[in-house]
């Protein structure tokens, strides 16, 4: 059972104060607060010394260093010299120990409070940096192709063929499954609305016009960004934690040519293709759902289908997929290049090439469906 | 044993008025030394006070701010990018947790720069590999991924594929560092052997006062707090007979009397 600490400070006739300690000291059970004794260093006429008094001292753990530290420091401010010759030799001891080395002045960070203004000014001026590095890692990798079109790049084809059936093959079962239903909720969709009119057998046309001109190839760059982009950016980040990355240019080997192009590729020649398979997948799940609720047959549904779809609608498509699946790698492979040297700065760079991945991808489908109504494509 | 070998050639890598910053932030400034070909050279300095930072400045991994390296006489940082590409070749560099490439086998680790920069066939390079890694003391670990090695055969994996090349230079970034005493030495023994074999010259970065003892011919001693280079020369030398006291109680482990304290290597 512990004694319950106690602190008695009292002052004598000679201007000493004598502080006075008994009981237990230990973190697990409360100690008294030595505001007092601080109060009295820090008022007017501060006694002439002070003096420790450990009598009744039972056990002690970091709860007395702690409180006698915080009065020493107060002292040693005010210029009142201490005795605590009393003290148990341990205490005394780790209490020379913790005073022994003065408190560096500028280690002590002050919490910098910033106004809203200039909060949203260094946001803001983030973005543009972050932009600036994006449009410049996109050059490098312009570059990086170009070499490797001259046959110059320095890579191996085996980490090609691993990228593309990273990117490609390993992704088919996710894409089937996501633009399977896609497909079917959009016929869902289309029969409950167009029967209305009679007009059940354009969900065909609605569901085929759909899928591949504008939701294959998002929800496919979409659950690429999720799946690839954060692959590179882990990867290409942990080998920079690792030193990988320096280890490749230390021996003279172009990191961008040897991890990036890689991938690059692979994800600009996978994603068109997934598209497409997509797309298929996708008309499959609408034309599920339509024989089951229309009163259709599979030859006039496919036939409706096939009339709905120019070449040009599919070209469309596969056109978006290019420019979201160079945007998905160029953003996963920015981040993990970029990223810092530790743990923490992998998480936030995969994080952050997820994020820009999506952003690039909805903006590029924005701009690239003003351009497609605008050339009438 | 080796040291009649010692520091008797020219001047391989010279390090001339080199100031290296983080952005605005000077790590160190006016550092200028030079290598002799064929000995080991150690720099050595406090905890964070630039020893890393110059190894990357020497082996071209970032720019400085001003000042140059030079190699056997020709600019590192003044050449085109072509050329240091090509400089590059010449040295190999054992990063401090060895930076094997984590998706390779420790044959593909070492076969690597192989492949790339010599027309050896497949067959060529397995048997290269195999000697390098048997170099190292990991024979028969071909097929093994770094993750399944410990720190200490992971450091000498790394250093096979350093020495792949056979490079003229061999860097190395705190080769003791995480290694058992046991391990460590048998790394600078290693390190010896290399020189007096190769004749390689090696540039070692290092705080471990029994190794940098042990192997050092030549030092560099940088300061933190002073930002520049504060003595160079042979480490026992300075221990003894620096005119500066930080340096002299830097070797001596803080002891006041260099003189007197032992290290346990003398």
């Amino acid at each position: 059972m512990a004694q319950p600490a106690h602190l008695a400070a009292s002052r004598n006739a000679d201007g000493i104060l004598e502080i006075r300690l008994s009981g237990d000291w230990l973190l697990a059970t409360p100690v008294p607060p030595v505001e007092s004794v601080l109060a009295e260093l820090r008022g007017a006429g501060p006694p002439a010394r002070i003096e420790i008094e450990a009598a009744g001292l039972g056990r002690w753990d970091t709860a007395l260093p702690t409180a006698l530290v915080a009065i020493e420091r107060a002292a040693a401010a005010a210029g009142v010299p201490v005795s605590d010759r009393k003290l148990p030799p341990g205490a005394q001891r780790l209490l020379r120990l913790a005073l022994a080395v003065e408190e560096r002045v500028d280690a002590r960070r002050a919490p910098v409070q910033r106004s809203l203004v200039e909060q949203v000014g260094q946001a803001s001026l983030r973005v543009w940096a972050e932009v600036i590095d994006l449009v410049s890692f996109i050059g490098v990798c312009a570059q990086s192709l170009f070499r490797m079109v001259r046959g110059r790049a320095t890579y191996q084809r085996s980490d090609l063929l691993l990228a593309i059936q990273e990117a490609g093959a390993e992704s088919l079962p996710i894409v089937s499954l996501i633009s399977f239903l896609i497909g079917m909720i959009f016929a869902f969709v289309g029969v409950r609305q167009l029967e209305q009119f009679g007009a059940g057998i354009y969900v065909a046309d609605l569901v085929a016009v759909a899928m591949v001109r504008e939701m294959a190839p998002i929800m496919t760059a979409i659950i690429m960004a999720g799946r690839t982009g954060a692959a590179y950016a882990a990867g290409l980040g942990t080998m920079k934690v690792n030193e990988e990355i320096d280890a490749l240019s230390s021996m003279g080997v172009n990191p961008i040519d040897f991890l990036v192009l890689p991938r690059l590729v692979a994800l600009i020649l996978m994603l068109p293709l997934l598209t497409l398979y997509g797309s298929l997948l996708g008309v499959l799940g609408g034309t599920t759902v339509s024989l089951i609720m229309l009163d259709v047959s599979f030859v006039q549904y496919v036939a409706q289908t096939a009339d709905s779809m120019g070449l040009s609608s599919l070209l469309g498509g596969l056109f978006k997929a290019f420019v979201y699946g160079s945007l998905v790698a160029v953003a996963g492979c920015q981040q993990g290049m970029a990223c810092g040297d530790s743990a923490m700065a992998v998480g936030q760079a995969t994080t952050r090439a997820v994020v820009m991945g999506i952003v690039l991808i909805i903006v590029s489908a924005a701009l690239l469906t003003v351009i497609y109504i605008t050339l009438d494509i | 044993m080796s040291r009649e070998h010692a520091g008797t050639g020219d001047a391989h890598i010279t390090v001339s008025h080199l100031t290296m910053a983080y952005g605005d932030f000077v790590i160190q400034r006016d550092l200028d030394f030079s290598v002799r070909r064929g000995e080991v050279f150690i720099v050595m300095g406090g905890s964070g006070c630039g020893k890393t930072t110059l190894l990357k400045h020497m082996v071209g991994l970032k720019a400085p701010v001003s000042g140059d390296v030079l190699y056997g006489g020709q600019s590192f940082w003044n050449a085109t990018d072509e050329e240091r590409e090509q400089a590059k070749r010449r040295f190999g560099v054992l990063f401090q947790g060895g930076a094997l490439w984590s998706s390779m086998t420790l044959a593909e680790n070492v076969g690597l720069p192989l492949r790339l920069y010599t027309g050896l066939g497949d067959a060529e390079v397995r048997d290269v590999t195999a000697y390098k890694l048997a170099l190292v003391g990991l024979a028969g670990f071909e097929q093994y991924y770094p993750s399944e090695l410990s720190g200490g055969m992971k450091k000498r994996a790394g250093l096979a594929r350093a020495m792949a090349l056979d490079p003229e230079i061999l860097y190395f970034d705190e080769p003791s560092a995480g290694l058992d005493p046991l391990s460590a030495r048998l790394l600078d023994e290693l390190i010896l052997e290399l020189r007096d074999s190769l004749g390689t010259t090696v540039v070692v970065v290092s705080h471990e006062l029994a190794s940098i003892f042990t192997i050092g011919d030549n030092a560099v001693f940088l300061d933190g707090s002073a930002k520049t280079q504060l003595a160079v020369g042979n480490p026992r030398t300075l221990r003894d007979s620096s005119p500066d006291p930080r340096v002299r109680s830097f070797l001596s482990r803080g002891a006041t009397d260099g003189q007197a304290t032992g290290t346990g290597v003398n």
